[in-house]
């Protein structure tokens, strides 16, 4: 994926770039124009937002200038683009303008199809910029990073770093600058708890596990991690009951292979052998203090009580506490 | 309906005219027909209390009635006909779907309660769920309430003094109405809905005198089949999975009511909607204007299907309660008749179950989850804490 970030040195007139990450196409108009530059210094870059686009523009955008220096005009944001716009784009990809470099940018979405398909039939290069979602595309990004840097990274300092702030692309990506920027020589796992220590991507789910699994210290430092990344206490109630609707509901089905009885729970397979591996250490009237214990929480948190993530704590301190008792 | 409407019978008497679906309530219409007779007795704003299901909006339709008919409320003529279907000239009723009323829906009240009446004597403007005004919207309506022009009446309804705010129920006369006696609801079943008396005896029972609720009961049989499986659920909860099971299928119990009423309903007015801005109805895409309007729409919708939802768990909620009640009487020794006479077997066997100490905290739960659905608390939750709570001992 970074890999078509490198850009041959003659840029075609026409280029899309395509896909919802937003680093990634920036990245791309960045290198693009860094080209352009090579074989034109003074190259005249435009660029045409879709937000207060007004018809005609992009005529004028292209049209020649008195000096006739080349031009690279840069359309962000295709899949909101204005009727105006799009006809304007339509227009020109039928007549386009010698010495002129058009880069289209396409997040996502059916908006701007006929565009698209202009585009592609006129054969212009088409970059990919595709969602960086899985843990497993964070890490090869990573390793892209440092590999771009020609620096080396041990494979425990990638996973580190990806939990640490895998979160959001921009973030990793400035991360892996500072990791390069910053130190020498090869990067481990303890350069990265150096400067990423004690940082984990806290969210509702791996709060609700470690509740669940009785874990009353990792539980209550993940709700505080979560809270203060600005995870809202109300979705973190909900995915508490959850859980234990869950456990409750695969506790009382008895044996039986779980296919069949997550078709019978409306749950997926995954989720009834994961209930089921959580089960140990519950009893029947454990969970249900448990659940009654997060419905005062979500009164509480929806305004019932003055504190909202105290109330999230005790639930979750009445939830570690039942586990394993009965 | 009954042709022997008594204009102005004796108040001891079954009512008649325009207030013959008015039941049990003779002392709030001693007032009321006061209020018609001598306009010294008038007042600009009345406040409409009671339990519900009293017929809180059906008195307040049949005041409007009685205000506007030539003869005090006979029945029969055309502006007691309307007024109490809601559509004559000098009659707005603002009766809402959503969980609140807001303050550009009461803006618009105002706006109406300056007018002079155009056919009648008064212009009526009648709130059916004045509990649902918000801070803002009742502080709205004030000054109109206040200081009204000379020929307006407001009618507010709520289902209790203390859910209007307080400067709103300072402005306003207060009639209150009563839970009528079973009889009466009986009664009413069988004259209005032509509904044999063994019916009408268990629906006004069952409903312990909502009327409305009596009415669906007598006349629909899923509704019964579905109170049937509510009330069942007092006995089948031995353990927490049952009890989770038990809360989701209230919740199903609730919905599956809320679609069947709804679905249709929301179906009609999106293409009546369509055939309004003239846009094809099964074009694969809509032009923009169109879809805004749709969106809007469906945000409406959504809106009342969620208080759709909640008033269905809550009723459900209350017929769960009528079984521990009956329980509770069984053990006090069942002086007074039983709501749920027709599923004695599982009151029977919750009495046995469970100690007085034990109902009564049953209660108590179920009254927790009733507020903590009203407080936004997820549904499903807030049941199965509830349900949890109800558990037999094994």
């Amino acid at each position: 994926m970074t890999e078509s970030v490198d850009v041959p040195s003659r840029v075609p007139p026409l280029v899309l770039v395509s896909g919802p990450e937003d680093l990634l196409a920036e990245r791309a108009v960045d290198s693009l124009l860094q080209d352009l530059r090579v074989s034109s210094p003074e190259v005249d870059v435009i660029d045409v937002e879709p937000a207060g686009y007004e018809a005609g523009a992009l005529g004028v955008h292209v049209s020649p200038s008195l000096f006739g220096e080349d031009k690279a005009v840069v359309v962000h944001g295709l899949h909101e683009a204005t009727d105006a716009l799009q006809q304007d784009l339509l227009d020109y990809l039928a007549d386009p303008v010698e010495h002129v470099t058009l880069v289209v940018l396409h997040g996502s979405g059916n908006r701007g199809k006929r565009v698209l398909d202009t585009l592609k039939k006129s054969r212009a290069r088409v970059i990919d910029c595709p969602a960086v979602k899985s843990d497993r595309d964070k890490a090869d990004f990573v390793t892209g990073e440092f590999r771009r840097a020609r620096r080396k990274i041990t494979q425990d300092a990638v996973q580190a770093l990806v939990e640490a702030v895998g979160k959001d692309l921009r973030e990793l990506a400035s991360a892996c600058t500072q990791l390069v920027d910053d130190t020498t020589g090869t990067i481990d796992a303890d350069v990265v708890e150096r400067y990423h220590g004690g940082k984990v991507e806290a969210t509702g789910f791996r709060v609700a596990d470690a509740a669940v699994a009785g874990e009353a210290g990792e539980a209550l430092r993940l709700l505080r991690h979560a809270v203060a990344v600005g995870v809202d206490p109300v979705p973190i109630v909900a995915v508490l009951a959850g859980q234990l609707r869950q456990l409750a509901k695969v506790g009382g089905a008895g044996r039986g292979r779980s296919t069949d009885l997550a078709r019978e729970l409306g749950m997926a397979p995954w989720q009834v052998d994961k209930a089921r591996r959580a089960l140990n250490g519950w009893s029947g009237p454990g969970l249900a203090t448990a659940i009654q214990a997060v419905a005062a929480a979500d009164e509480e948190v929806k305004g019932g009580g003055r504190d909202p993530v105290y109330a999230v704590e005790r639930a979750i301190l009445t939830i570690t506490r039942t586990h394993g008792s009965g | 309906m009954s042709g022997t409407a008594v204009v102005d019978g004796p108040a001891d008497q079954l009512p008649g005219g325009v207030w013959r679906d008015v039941v049990g309530q003779a002392p709030a219409l001693e007032v009321l027909r006061r209020a018609v007779a001598d306009e010294d007795a008038m007042t600009h704003a009345w406040l409409f209390t009671g339990p519900p299901g009293s017929g809180r909006s059906t008195a307040a339709r049949a005041f409007a009635g009685a205000l506007l008919c030539s003869r005090g409320g006979c029945g029969e003529c055309k502006e007691c006909a309307t007024a109490v279907d809601g559509t004559h000239a000098d009659v707005d009723v603002l009766a809402t779907d959503a969980l609140s009323i807001g303050v550009a829906q009461a803006r618009e009240l105002v706006q109406l309660a300056g007018r002079s009446p155009s056919v009648g004597r008064w212009r009526i403007i009648l709130v059916e769920d004045a509990d649902r005004l918000t801070e803002q919207s009742g502080n709205a309506l004030l000054k109109a309430l206040e200081e009204p022009t000379p020929r307006t009446v407001w009618l507010l309804c709520a289902p209790s003094p203390d859910d209007v705010l307080v400067t709103v129920r300072s402005r306003a006369r207060q009639v209150r109405l009563r839970t009528p006696s079973v009889e009466d609801v009986t009664a009413l079943l069988v004259r209005r809905d032509g509904i044999d008396p063994t019916t009408a005896g268990y629906a006004a029972r069952a409903a312990q005198s909502h009327i409305g609720m009596a009415r669906r009961l007598a006349t629909d049989e899923s509704s019964r089949a579905r109170r049937r499986e509510t009330i069942s659920m007092a006995t089948r909860i031995r353990g927490v999975a049952d009890a989770v099971g038990a809360a989701a299928d209230l919740m199903k119990i609730a919905e599956e009511e809320r679609d069947k009423v709804l679905t249709d309903r929301h179906a009609e007015e999106k293409a009546k909607l369509l055939a309004t801005l003239g846009a094809e109805a099964g074009a694969r895409t809509q032009p923009p204007h169109v879809r805004a309007q749709i969106t809007a729409l469906e945000k409406a919708q959504k809106t009342r299907a969620t208080r759709f939802t909640r008033d269905m768990i809550d009723r459900a909620l209350l017929d769960l309660f009528s079984v521990y009640r009956d329980a509770l009487v069984v053990h006090a020794g069942g002086a007074v008749p039983l709501i749920n006479e027709d599923s004695r077997v599982v009151v029977e066997e919750v009495a046995q179950a469970l100690s007085a100490e034990r109902i009564l905290l049953a209660m108590d739960s179920i009254g927790v989850a009733r507020r903590r659905i009203d407080a936004n608390v997820a549904p499903l939750l807030a049941l199965e804490a509830m349900a949890i709570d109800l558990t037999l001992p094994r």
